[in-house]
């Protein structure tokens, strides 16, 4: 039958083909966006890539000028920083809470467990929208208003991370271990610093990335919260840039980019457990 | 044996110790997600003026909402979103998974990794990419259409207005940019699981790639599926800063990017109404619970069919 080995053939150019495109989509707004960020306005408007001189690409066209303004006449710089320290703090101190409650519910048998275990399945449903004008009253009383305090504390008890790490813990902590961490003598914290934690690597690393761009990536809480530029994250800061500087398109890209970047390299460094990690708790539920 | 020591260890530290590991969790959970979840029932019968001032109004709150041309706008664009995500977003996922699990590929990986890439750039950031790639004449979504419509005979004009008439539209074709892969990526996990020697079994039994799908495939991914479609109608009845940024902290020409959360923002924060803003976002919890409950149904009847 020769309509096999056409329908072969037919399949490998069709699935090849449908990636193709499909890579090439992904791709083009980045490519935009990068050659975009290296224009003046005029330039902007002259070219949808990059420059081109008859059939020459016009390199010199092309400036650094957007990146400097964001780092001299504007404070991106300090967002930078802002991010970075948000990011950090609330993804090391929000994974280590998670993973601690986490083992609790996993590894203790005591009065209250399954209470605790019932209300951190049912916080999954409450929608981040629905508490964000009751949190804003508060942080208003406790007068945590305009503060990196009242965008942190808030992010440190995310239910999700509970659950994800019980049921890690529950499946790749064996009890035996527990047993002769104790019989050894180590301590209830020894024994989850030294035992425990090690067993789900893989679980810490994709929940820091979680919670790590969770807070880059916010907008809503910053902008809500904040009030003084001087403390704005990168989110807040990139969007005040489309008020401020709404025909400055050089300098709009070029502070995305700016904000894309760090996440993009820590993205690729840690893509491989990241991913799978991500899908993992979907697959095998 | 489940909890390890139940049996071993003695005491009143061991009786402690699940407790201290809860602490820092349970502390910052009951202050900034329980407190938070019951004031926004006290905050929706109430109306205030910024976060100091507030006055008891009982339901009005809800019944404004009822009778609220703008709410409707708001859940009307919000639902065609969530369709949009639904019916062209998930079904383009899972035909790409299809294609990226075929056997033989090479580069997968890669693939894979580019694919998922936009959905690390943050809602924000991906929103200033487009409000420019949508602007007339000069943007990327009009330029590209363009030049790739002119070779079969249609001519797509630069002035197209994604970002004045065909607002929802700009909407969904950015949030295939940054979801499809983010989606085909748990589709794509989902089909690696599905047992092999089932697929060899059907193919000895004559079944053909269709019929492999519907008996095979498609029976195997429904758990994955299940969740991602909550996932993704949970995501989209959130949907605000898309919107928001792209149409320069608006909801658009004549609120034509309207969403819940928007109108939820708008009322909190730009009027000053934190009791209005609670009653938009119990109305959005309330959809949600519903989509929830219904997903979990219709999950639980094909478990007892299976």
């Amino acid at each position: 039958m020769t309509s096999l080995r056409t329908t072969r053939v037919l399949g490998w150019i069709w699935t090849r083909g449908v990636l193709l495109i499909a890579a090439i989509f992904t791709i083009i707004p980045f490519l935009w966006l990068i050659a975009s960020s290296f224009k003046s306005n005029e330039e902007f408007f002259r070219s949808t890539f990059l420059p081109m001189d008859g059939k020459r690409i016009a390199w010199e066209r092309l400036t650094t000028e957007p990146f400097r303004r964001l780092f001299t006449e504007l404070d991106f710089s300090n967002s930078l920083v802002n991010s970075i320290f948000l990011s950090s703090v609330t993804g090391v101190v929000a994974t280590l809470s998670c993973a601690m409650g986490g083992y609790a519910l996993a590894k203790f048998r005591f009065k209250g467990r399954g209470f605790c275990t019932a209300l951190v399945l049912a916080a999954v449903l409450i929608p981040a929208p629905l508490i964000i004008a009751p949190t804003y009253q508060l942080l208003y009383r406790l007068d945590l208003l305009d503060s990196f305090a009242g965008l942190i504390l808030p992010a440190l008890a995310p239910a999700f991370g509970v659950f994800l790490f019980r049921q890690a813990i529950v499946s790749g902590v064996p009890n035996d271990l527990l047993e002769a961490a104790r019989i050894d003598g180590a301590g209830e914290w020894r024994t989850f610093a030294t035992v425990v934690l090690p067993l789900v690597r893989p679980m810490i690393g994709t929940f820091l990335m979680v919670t790590f761009l969770g807070m880059w990536n916010n907008f809503i809480a910053p902008q809500v919260v904040l009030q003084d530029p001087s403390k704005f994250p990168l989110s807040v800061a990139v969007a005040e840039l489309r008020r401020g500087y709404y025909n400055d398109y050089g300098l709009q890209m070029a502070g995305t980019i700016i904000s894309i970047l760090p996440v993009m390299v820590l993205f690729l460094v840690m893509q491989k457990d990241f991913v799978s990690g991500l899908t993992s708790g979907a697959v095998k539920a | 044996m489940s909890a390890a020591h139940s049996s071993a260890g003695s005491g009143f530290r061991s009786r402690l110790a699940p407790w201290l590991f809860l602490s820092p969790f349970l502390v910052c959970f009951a202050l900034f997600t329980l407190y938070p979840l019951v004031q926004s029932v006290v905050l929706s019968m109430q109306t205030t003026f910024g976060p100091g001032a507030t006055k008891f109004v009982g339901l009005s709150n809800f019944r404004g909402l009822m009778g609220d041309p703008l709410f409707w706008t708001a859940l009307r664009n919000t639902c065609i979103y969530t369709l949009g995500s639904l019916f062209i977003q998930l079904p383009l996922a899972l035909g790409l998974a299809l294609v990226l699990e075929t056997p033989g590929l090479r580069g997968r990986s890669w693939i894979r990794l580019l694919l998922f890439s936009p959905s690390m750039v943050g809602v924000v950031f991906a929103a200033m990419m487009f409000a420019l790639i949508f602007e007339k004449q000069t943007g990327l979504a009009n330029q590209t259409l363009n030049a790739m419509l002119k070779p079969v005979g249609v001519d797509w004009s630069l002035d197209f207005g994604w970002l004045q008439q065909h607002v929802m539209s700009a909407l969904i074709v950015a949030s295939l940019w940054m979801f499809v892969g983010f989606n085909m990526t748990f589709f794509s996990a989902a089909l690696q699981n599905v047992r092999k020697d089932l697929i060899e079994a059907s193919v000895v039994d004559g079944a053909g790639p269709i019929r492999r799908f519907f008996t095979v495939t498609v029976p195997a991914i429904r758990p994955v599926a299940g969740f991602v479609v909550l996932m993704s109608v949970i995501g989209s009845f959130q949907l605000f800063e898309l919107p928001f940024i792209m149409f320069n902290n608006t909801a658009g020409p004549d609120n034509r990017a309207m969403t819940i959360v928007l109108y939820l923002f708008q009322n909190g924060f730009e009027t000053g109404d934190l009791g209005y803003a609670s009653a938009i976002g119990w109305a959005l919890a309330l959809i949600l619970l519903v989509c929830a409950g219904v997903q979990r149904l219709t999950s639980r009847g094909e478990e007892a069919s299976a």
